[in-house]
């Protein structure tokens, strides 16, 4: 029941935003995963996702998430999300994963914390 | 098929404490104030109406044990924790005149939790009684028998009067036990455990356990799904939240909400029943789970039936 992810990416200073679309399920899981990881391998990266236009996101994404903050973690990174819709923020409280991962409201807010100046 | 809970705690037993107890009494007489009530049925009302069931209750203490009472003249029970002893107590009491003093166990795996209750189950110590111990592992045997030897227990498993018989089944294949269809399947938790299908006058239901899942693997074609399909009830181990699951408590051997909702919904399972429960989880937070996995079931159910989710406790009796 997945349905297209596709996901732009852009520089925002010296951060990476990420802003897939749709379902992240487990089919459209995989390239978003491709694209997350190589970036938080990169020593100190910070990578924001950008969740506004995501409107459900499954076990197998937020997988995607622990693999990205373990990545981060280890090589000295940062990664957090941003403007999580009412579904997607149930299931981060549900899952508890919103203790995993920083959730801000706003990709402001976001890069504002991530990157001070 | 009528399904009792005996025990519903994960990895040792959680007896509710006075605190606990002084909560729930403080709680429910806040909630009273002012009002009165003419008789028994009436104050069980206002418990059925007012209390949720984490204040008027208890999820309980007793770990794993669940019966499965089939139109069948022999007993069938998963797993031998703590709760057994309460069951032994009810046969002794003469509560199934229908039945030959038969048990079939069918053991999800030898840790501690799940074989505790067994010193005290009272059947066990009656010559006539017969006890098969069925289970995936071949070693079955060693664990019964050294956890009554000295100086863990002062009765040997010698002196146990029961014919008590272990029987190792193939994964993969069909086993006809009490007049049940019965399959198992290896589960991921350290040592092995097995889930087990059974299927009975048109019903099926799931007992599976102390099973991780690795969540990368939850798709239509993880083969949990076919285990699980289309099963009237999957009595599921959802010990942690899907957070810790996945790092603190990564290959802990246990499972998740969430990931019982997600293999329920696809494979058209139509009740989940949430197993295992964490002795470190009061009533108010178990109870807080299950309102969670319903808003989460909602959430992910995309179009399908909805899954009926429930939340096991010692004293549940579920018919199907």
């Amino acid at each position: 029941m997945g349905g297209m992810v596709a996901t732009s990416e852009k520089k925002v200073g010296n951060a990476s935003v990420l802003s897939p679309t749709g379902r992240v399920d487990v089919e459209t899981t995989p390239p978003l995963q491709e694209r997350l990881l190589p970036l938080l391998g990169q020593a100190g990266a910070v990578v924001v996702i950008d969740f506004s236009g995501v409107s459900y996101i499954s076990s197998s994404g937020l997988r995607a998430l622990m693999l990205g903050a373990k990545e981060a973690k280890a090589k000295g990174g940062k990664l957090a999300v941003c403007a999580l819709n009412e579904t997607v923020s149930e299931i981060f409280r549900i899952s508890r994963f919103n203790q995993v991962v920083p959730v801000y409201a706003d990709l402001n807010g976001a890069l504002s914390a991530l990157t001070p100046t | 098929m009528r399904i009792r809970f005996w025990g519903t705690r994960g990895s040792l037993p959680a007896p509710l404490g006075v605190a606990a107890v002084r909560s729930k009494l403080r709680n429910a007489l806040r909630k009273a104030s002012g009002r009165s009530f003419a008789d028994d049925a009436a104050i069980d009302r206002f418990i059925a109406s007012e209390l949720t069931f984490a204040e008027a209750g208890t999820f309980g203490g007793n770990t794993s044990c669940v019966e499965a009472d089939l139109d069948s003249d022999e007993h069938l029970i998963f797993d031998l924790g703590s709760g057994v002893r309460e069951f032994g107590n009810r046969v002794m009491s003469g509560a199934y005149p229908n039945k030959k003093k038969v048990f079939n166990i069918l053991m999800s795996h030898p840790h501690w939790d799940h074989i505790m209750g067994f010193p005290f189950f009272v059947p066990a110590y009656i010559p006539g009684h017969t006890i098969r111990i069925y289970g995936g592992h071949s070693t079955l045997d060693n664990a019964f028998r050294r956890q009554h030897a000295e100086p863990s227990f002062p009765v040997d498993y010698s002196q146990l009067g029961a014919r008590i018989e272990f029987i190792t089944l193939d994964p993969a294949k069909t086993h006809d036990i009490a007049g049940a269809k019965v399959n198992l399947m290896r589960q991921h938790h350290t040592g092995d455990s097995y889930g087990y299908r059974i299927e009975h006058g048109g019903k099926a239901m799931v007992y599976s356990t102390d099973s991780e899942h690795k969540f990368e693997e939850t798709g239509d074609a993880y083969p949990f799904v076919d285990f699980f399909r289309d099963a009237d009830l999957v009595i599921f181990d959802a010990m942690y939240s899907l957070a810790d699951a996945v790092s603190i408590r990564e290959d802990w051997g246990h499972s998740s909400n969430i990931i019982a909702v997600e293999l329920c919904h696809h494979a058209g399972a139509r009740r989940l029943c949430l197993f295992h429960h964490d002795p470190n989880s009061d009533d108010r937070s178990i109870g807080e789970v299950l309102v969670d996995t319903r808003k989460f079931e909602e959430l992910a159910r995309e179009g399908r039936l909805p899954l009926d989710v429930l939340s096991a406790y010692d004293g549940l009796e579920i018919t199907l």
